[in-house]
C-alpha cells in the first residue's frame, strides 16, 4: 500500500510540508528541544577566549592533553548520564571511582596480581558496589539520594581502610599505566576515523532510503549529507590533531590518540548507541519519562533501575581506574575532591536534564569538555582556583537554567 | 445489539465486591456488545469506578459471573483481561512524556530486529511503519509521529492512548472520563475516534460525569447508584431528565435499602 498517498496532509504527517531549517529551529527552541546546541556553541565560545588570552590553549599537545586530562572524569559522567535519564541521582560515583581504582591498585602492587585482572577485578567490584545500592533503592524503596548519600560516605572509608598506613600506591603495571597514557599508532586512528565516517555515510544513507521506500517521512538526502560533512569534518578534525607530532620541540615526535580517550570516546558511541536504539535504553527513556506508565506497559521498572545503577557504578569503576593510571598512583583522596561534583555537572552542563528523561551520553562528552576547558585554560592563564570554582558554578547554574527553561517551553507548548 | 440468540461480547451478573464493610457493588449486571458504545454513569460513589476496575481486572469481584462472548472466564489481574482483548485508558492515560507517538503506542512491546535479550535493536521502521497506519484508520490528528507526547494536546494525547489501547487486538475498550479534561474541539475529536472505535465493531464503554457528551456518542447508558444497576436506557429514546432522575433517585423518591 502507499501510505503516502493515502494520508491527508493534517493526518499522520507524513506530507506534511517541512519547515525550511531556520524554521525547524525556531519550532525546536518552542518545544524546548534544543538538544546540544547551547553547548556546542558555549565550548567554541570558550575555545575563542582562550585563544585569544593565550595563543597555546589551541594547540595539538595542549587539546590532546585536555582530552586526557577529562577521559577520567568524562567516564563517570556517562554513568551519570544513564542514572539522571531514569530520574535518580548517584552521589556515590566519585567515592566508588577511588575505591575501585584502590582495590585494583592493592591487587597489583601488594598481592602481585596481573594488570589485566586487577583492572577487571576492580570493575566487577564497581558493578557488584551498584548492583547492591540499586537492589536497595527499588527492593527497600529507599530514595537514591539517601542510598548514595551513604555510599559516599561509606566507600570513601574503605578507600582508606583498604589503603591503610600506605597512604599512596604507587602503579608500574605496564597494562595498567598503559590504560590511559599508552597512544594508539597513528595508523590505527586513521583507520577509526575511515571507519566512523564510512559507517555513518553509508548506514545514514541507507537507513533515509528505507524510510523512504516504506513510504515515511524521511529528511532529504541533501540536509542528510550536510548534517554528516559537519560530523565527518569533526571527527576527522580530532583525530589529525592527536596524530600530528604534538611535542613542540620536535623531536622525539609524540603522536598518536591516547589509549584513555579512545576508550572514553568508545564508551560515549556505544552507550549512546545502547540507549537510543535498543528495547533496554527505550526501557531507561520510558521510567525516567513516567515510571507508572512504564510499569503499567509491563516494563520491569526494577530491574532496569537496578541494572542502570550497576552501570553507572561500573562506569565510576572505570572512570577511577583511568585517573589513576593517567596519575601512576592512588591515594587517600582519588575519588575525592570535585570529582564527584564535576561528572554530575558534565552530565547537566552536555544538555542532560535533571527532571529524567532526557538527554544522551554525547553529553558526559561535551560537558566534561566544558569544564575541562575552563579549568586547563585558567590554568594556563595562572588563575586562582577560587575564580575557576565561581566560574564553572556559573557555566552549571546557566546550564541548568538552560533546562528547566526548555522544560517549562515543552509543558506550556502541549496546552 | 445481543439477543438470546447470540451471546453478549462482554457480560456481567450480579457482580459483588466490598471494600472492608463498604459494598461498592451489591449485585451489578452490565454487558456490552461488538459496535455498541455504552455510556456509565452515576454519582460520585456510586460504583462506576469499582465496576471499571472489575472488568479490567484489578480489583476482582468477590462474586458473580464474568463472561465473555458466550464464555464464563476469571478476571483476576489486569493481565487476564487483557489477553481477553479488554483494555481500559485511565484518566491519567499512562503515556511517558519524554518519548514520541511511536515510542508510547510500542511501549513495553517494542518491535525489534535482531533478538539479544534485553540489548535487541529496535526495528523503528516496522514500527513507525505500524503507527502510521493506526493513525490512519482510526484518523487521528498528530502533528507528526515523532513528536514526543510533552508536545501535544490534550484531545491528542487523549488520542494517542486511545490507540494504543485498541492497536493490540482488543475487543473491548473502557474509556474513564474520556473528555474531562479537554476543551470543544478536542472533545469532538475523541468522540469522532470513539465513533471510529465502533465502527471497528469494538465494545466501547465509556464512563462520564458529562451527559451531554454521553447523550451525543453512546447507544446506550447504564445508570449505577449505590452499588446497584437502576436504570439502562437506549439512548435515542432517552431523556436528559429521565437519566438525571434515575442517577439522582428523584424517579421514585425511594430511599435504596441499606446494602
Amino acid at each position: 500500500m502507499d501510505a503516502r498517498s493515502a494520508s491527508g496532509p493534517a493526518r499522520g504527517g507524513a506530507s506534511r510540508p517541512r519547515p525550511g531549517a531556520l524554521g525547524a529551529l525556531g519550532v525546536r527552541f518552542r518545544q524546548g528541544e534544543l538538544g546540544a546546541l547551547p553547548v556546542v556553541l558555549g565550548l567554541l565560545l570558550i575555545a575563542a577566549v582562550f585563544r585569544l588570552a593565550n595563543p597555546y590553549f589551541l594547540t595539538p599537545l595542549n587539546l590532546t592533553n585536555l582530552l586526557v586530562q577529562i577521559a577520567g572524569v568524562g567516564t563517570i559522567a556517562v554513568g551519570v548520564v544513564l542514572v539522571l535519564l531514569l530520574g535518580e541521582i548517584d552521589l556515590s560515583v566519585g567515592a566508588v571511582s577511588g575505591f575501585c581504582a584502590a582495590a585494583m591498585a592493592v591487587l597489583s602492587v601488594k598481592h602481585g596480581v596481573p594488570g589485566p585482572l586487577a583492572v577487571a577485578s576492580g570493575l566487577a567490584l564497581g558493578l557488584g558496589i551498584g548492583l547492591a545500592q540499586g537492589a536497595w533503592v527499588t527492593k527497600l524503596r529507599v530514595p537514591s539520594f539517601v542510598v548514595t548519600l551513604a555510599g559516599y560516605l561509606g566507600w570513601q572509608g574503605a578507600l582508606l581502610w583498604i589503603l591503610g598506613s600506605t597512604g599512596t600506591i604507587n602503579l608500574s603495571d605496564p597494562f595498567i599505566v598503559g590504560l590511559a597514557n599508552a597512544r594508539l599508532p597513528v595508523w590505527l586512528g586513521w583507520v577509526a576515523a575511515a571507519l566512523a565516517v564510512a559507517v555513518l555515510w553509508v548506514g545514514g544513507e541507507w537507513g533515509r532510503r528505507r524510510r523512504a521506500a516504506a513510504g515515511l517521512p524521511a529528511r532529504s538526502a541533501t540536509a542528510r549529507a550536510v548534517r554528516d560533512a559537519f560530523i565527518s569534518a569533526a571527527i576527522i578534525g580530532a583525530v589529525w590533531l592527536m596524530s600530528v607530532n604534538r611535542n613542540p620541540r620536535g623531536d622525539p615526535r609524540i603522536a598518536g590518540i591516547p589509549a584513555g580517550v579512545a576508550g572514553f570516546l568508545v564508551l560515549v558511541v556505544a552507550l549512546d548507541r545502547v540507549t537510543r536504539r535498543t528495547r533496554f535504553g527505550r526501557w531507561i527513556y520510558a521510567v525516567g519519562g513516567g515510571a507508572e506508565a512504564a510499569r503499567r506497559a509491563g516494563i520491569p521498572v526494577d530491574r532496569i533501575r537496578t541494572a542502570v545503577f550497576a552501570l553507572a557504578s561500573g562506569l565510576a569503576a572505570a572512570g577511577g581506574i583511568l585517573a589513576a593510571s593517567r596519575l601512576f598512583a592512588v591515594n587517600q583522596s582519588s575519588g575525592g575532591g570535585d570529582i564527584l561534583l564535576d561528572a554530575i555537572a558534565a552530565a547537566v552542563i552536555g544538555g542532560t536534564s535533571l527532571f529524567g528523561g532526557r538527554g544522551t551520553t554525547w553529553s558526559a562528552l561535551l560537558g566534561a569538555l566544558v569544564i575541562g576547558a575552563i579549568t586547563n585554560g585558567m590554568d594556563l592563564l595562572a588563575f586562582a582556583s577560587s575564580a575557576r570554582f565561581v566560574i564553572t558554578g556559573a557555566v552549571l547554574l546557566v546550564a541548568v537554567t538552560i533546562d528547566a527553561t526548555a522544560r517549562y517551553r515543552r509543558e506550556r507548548f502541549g496546552r | 445489539m445481543a439477543t438470546g440468540a447470540h451471546p453478549w461480547l462482554l457480560e456481567l451478573r450480579g457482580v459483588v465486591k466490598r471494600f472492608g464493610a463498604v459494598q461498592a457493588l451489591a449485585g451489578v449486571d452490565f454487558e456490552v456488545d461488538a459496535g455498541e458504545v455504552v455510556g456509565l454513569v452515576g454519582d460520585n460513589g456510586a460504583g462506576k469506578s469499582t465496576l471499571v476496575k472489575v472488568i479490567s481486572g484489578v480489583h476482582p469481584a468477590d462474586a458473580g459471573e464474568y463472561r465473555f462472548a458466550g464464555r464464563r472466564v476469571q478476571v483476576a489481574t489486569p493481565r487476564a483481561a487483557a489477553e481477553l482483548g479488554v483494555q481500559t485508558v485511565y484518566q491519567d492515560l499512562a503515556l511517558c512524556e519524554n518519548l514520541d507517538v511511536v515510542a508510547n503506542l510500542h511501549l513495553g512491546r517494542e518491535r525489534a530486529r535482531a533478538l539479544f535479550g534485553p540489548l535487541a535493536v529496535l526495528d523503528e521502521l516496522a514500527m513507525e511503519r505500524r503507527a502510521f497506519e493506526l493513525v490512519q484508520e482510526l484518523h487521528v490528528r498528530i502533528p507528526t509521529l515523532r513528536t514526543a507526547v510533552a508536545a501535544l494536546s490534550g484531545g491528542q494525547r487523549q488520542s494517542v492512548a486511545v490507540a494504543r489501547a485498541v492497536m493490540w487486538d482488543s475487543k473491548v475498550v473502557l474509556l474513564d472520563e474520556p473528555t474531562a479534561a479537554l476543551g470543544v474541539e478536542q472533545t469532538q475529536q475523541v468522540k469522532e475516534l470513539i465513533r471510529n472505535l465502533r465502527r471497528r465493531r469494538l465494545g466501547v464503554v465509556v464512563i462520564s460525569h458529562n451527559l451531554a457528551d454521553v447523550f451525543e456518542v453512546t447507544d446506550r447508558i447504564v445508570v449505577l447508584r449505590q452499588g446497584r444497576r437502576v436504570a439502562s436506557f437506549d439512548t435515542g429514546s432517552a431523556t436528559h431528565q429521565g437519566v438525571v432522575a434515575s442517577i439522582t433517585g428523584a424517579e421514585s423518591g425511594a430511599v435504596e435499602p441499606p446494602a
